[in-house]
């Protein structure tokens, strides 16, 4: 039994255990996301059920929104291409119960907006994706502010509710995000949309030295990570990479559902790798 | 004078709620300048300076207070109540969306920024934006719909005029909601050197607040100027609505008093029970959108649908929370008129007034096509004649130019 196994039958949350195992193992995670329902309910089934095996630690799952105002024309289009194919909140529910059929380790986090979860009904949509087997939400326009909305029902229901930090998060903010703050840290690493340009390194670099002051959970870093590269640099110091809009390009430019699948997998693949080096050589010499 | 008890004062509460209607439902990267908004506002509407500006441009740039005219012959055709006109129209650029603009743009030269970004729709907002961007010598971006860009041909070259760079937004349906989407995504990608004009009382907090408190002085003037004329309060106010500025600039001094009897117009498009339209209160549900919990038109899976409407102005799916709130508490009462009765009502205000009024004001002209009538002369009817209809000759002729031999302009 791995440790894992282990740590889910002791009532640890997925995220805890999948962080712990990655320490142990001395590298970051790789978080993939794709948006549900993208490029239609079958295709995006196949992606995800794929994912575990391209190498993919946790798994980000876009909840579609008709006016995603904080993503790029990626997942914007990610959105549509979801939205004019049926796909419906219970249906992106559907989807995670079914994955968890047959894993019940790799953690879920749904992202997306407040709206289709308000409409959907917050308690209903808690309970539905507590026994679906989700274990976090990422819910881009709720700020701490309105923490009683989502966020605090969300820790009844034993779902963690990630916080977004950003570059424009001073030392006067940074508390209010922390405070009820569960799973992982998200830092934003650049003021934008998703899938916009890439963040400098070295401002990066000591942003997530901060956060890692103030907080003792992990930090996940996400906006504007395309390439294997980039995620190996950022991935030496920060917990976990986020990669989205350009797993979501593969799905535009493929021809078939097929090659969607292939490019999607293959480019995971080549990330993953790449996160599972990043430290070996980097560790310094002692001499 | 009595002066009416200050509902800004009381509502939005701390955290810009109007019951459960408003808030600040926006990614966490605009939180601090939002909250930074929200300090510099409420320390500029307390400055005796800020305010000094502010009714130094109201009065020489913009050109207040506007006249309360008595429409006498819009009076006599419909044989009812006393209509008067707010004339609004009157203002520079020709709405009332200047109002607003001039008091942001003196927030956000308090503030320090750079540059000036906002969405539009009729353009009547765009406009007014670039205008005071000119004004103050700010370099200007206007995001607008590429539909609404076809229909508002005028005001795109306007802005161009006044030194806006203009973006076409493709996405969605081209419309307001749209310009609004790419307007936040520039405002989260340039949060240090840019402000957002929002151009009504949606929006995060503090805006709907803001918006409102810089519209108001369209209500604080009726309310003098009928005072002067008749001795007494008005009877009942009637706005059209889209998100809902001019309207709550004319109410939200009157929400004190009982008697003064309120009528917020939506756009009904081709009938609210067609599905075609733009009546977020009278054909929509509770919503979280743009920064706001408010009515909005969407499918049962919260997914928002499209508005239409004749008019750009108010082809939006949403309305400022207050609305929202003062319609639970039915303290206004909101009604809709179709795309065919607003063109109706606006040949009317042409041929009876010699006043052409935009598409978006016709909607409240033909409400009081409706209530006026039977009401009786001593019954004082104002209408905010929010915008003059220039911009609209494109549509209009669409419409009605068989009637008068155009086919196109």
């Amino acid at each position: 039994m791995s440790a894992i196994q282990e740590t889910v039958m002791n009532n640890t949350s997925r995220l805890e255990s999948c962080f712990a195992e990655l320490k142990q193992q001395n590298r970051p995670a790789l978080v993939s996301y794709l948006t549900a329902g993208d490029p239609e309910a079958e295709t995006s089934r196949r992606l995800l059920h794929g994912l575990p095996n391209a190498g993919v630690d946790i798994i980000e799952l876009g909840m579609p929104f008709s006016d995603p105002m904080a993503d790029g024309p990626a997942i914007q289009k990610a959105a549509l291409r979801a939205l004019n194919n049926g796909q419906t909140q219970a249906k992106t529910l559907e989807m995670v119960r079914r994955f968890r059929e047959e894993n019940s380790t790799t953690p879920i986090v749904l992202m997306g907006y407040y709206n289709p979860i308000f409409c959907y009904g917050v308690d209903r949509f808690l309970a539905d994706a507590s026994s679906a087997g989700v274990d976090g939400l990422i819910v881009v326009d709720l700020p701490p502010e309105h923490d009683e909305e989502l966020c605090q029902p969300a820790a009844q229901h034993g779902i963690d509710f990630i916080r977004l930090a950003t570059p424009t998060t001073d030392a006067k903010r940074l508390p209010k995000v922390l405070a009820n703050a569960s799973g992982f840290i998200y830092y934003v690493s650049v003021a934008g949309v998703t899938g916009g340009s890439a963040p400098t390194p070295e401002r990066l670099e000591s942003s997530v030295a901060q956060l890692r002051q103030n907080t003792d959970l992990p930090i996940a870093v996400g906006f504007g990570i395309r390439t294997a590269e980039q995620a190996a640099t950022i991935g030496r110091y920060s917990d976990a990479v986020v990669v989205g809009s350009a797993l979501v390009d593969c799905i535009e430019h493929a021809n078939t559902p097929n090659e969607a699948v292939e490019r999607v997998h293959s480019l995971v693949s080549e990330l993953a790798e790449s996160v599972r080096a990043c430290r070996e050589v980097s560790e310094p010499q002692v001499c | 004078m009595n002066q009416p008890v200050d509902l800004s004062n009381s509502l939005p509460d701390a955290n810009g709620l109007f019951g459960r209607f408003g808030g600040r439902f926006v990614a966490e990267t605009l939180m601090p300048l939002i909250l930074e908004l929200q300090d510099e506002y409420a320390t500029a509407k307390n400055d005796p300076e800020f305010q000094r500006q502010l009714a130094y441009f109201q009065g020489d740039y913009v050109g207040r207070p506007s006249p309360l005219y008595f429409a006498e012959r819009l009076t006599e055709h419909f044989g009812g109540a006393s209509i008067y006109l707010k004339r609004e129209e009157l203002n520079h650029t020709g709405a009332h969306k200047i109002n607003n603009c001039i008091g942001q743009v003196l927030l956000a030269k308090q503030m320090g920024k750079k540059r000036i970004i906002a969405e539009t729709g009729a353009g009547m907002h765009g406009v007014a934006t670039a205008t005071v961007a000119a004004r103050f010598g700010l370099p200007c971006v206007i995001y607008m719909g590429t539909t609404d860009i076809e229909r508002q041909q005028t005001n795109v070259f306007r802005m161009k005029l006044l030194g806006a760079e203009i973006i076409p937004v493709t996405s969605g349906t081209g419309t307001l909601k749209d310009a609004m989407n790419e307007a936040l995504r520039d405002w989260v990608t340039n949060v240090d050197d840019t402000f957002y004009i929002i151009g009504t009382v949606a929006g995060p907090h503090p805006y709907p607040a803001m918006v409102r408190d810089f519209q108001a002085v369209i209500g604080h003037e009726t309310r003098n100027q009928m005072l002067e004329k008749h001795g007494r309060l008005p009877d009942s106010l009637v706005a059209c609505v889209g998100g809902g500025s001019n309207a709550i600039g004319l109410f939200h001094p009157f929400l004190d008093d009982p008697d003064v009897k309120m009528i917020g117009v939506e756009a009904g498009g081709k009938g609210v029970k067609s599905g075609h339209h733009a009546a977020s209160l009278n054909g929509g549900t509770p919503g979280v959108l743009h920064g706001n919990r408010t009515y909005l038109l969407q499918n049962e899976d919260g997914q928002i649908t499209d508005a239409h409407s004749i008019s750009a102005g108010l082809d939006y799916p949403g309305i400022g929370p207050e609305h929202a709130w003062l319609h639970e508490q039915k303290r206004v009462e909101y009604v809709s008129a179709t795309d065919e009765e607003a063109l109706e009502a606006f040949q009317v205000c042409c041929r009876q007034e010699g006043i052409i009024p935009a598409l978006e004001t016709a909607h409240a002209l033909a409400e009081v096509a409706k209530r006026a009538p039977s009401l009786p002369r001593e019954h004082l009817m104002v209408v905010n004649l929010s915008g003059r209809g220039d911009k609209d000759m494109m549509s209009v002729a669409h419409h009605l130019g068989d009637k008068f031999g155009v086919k196109q302009l």
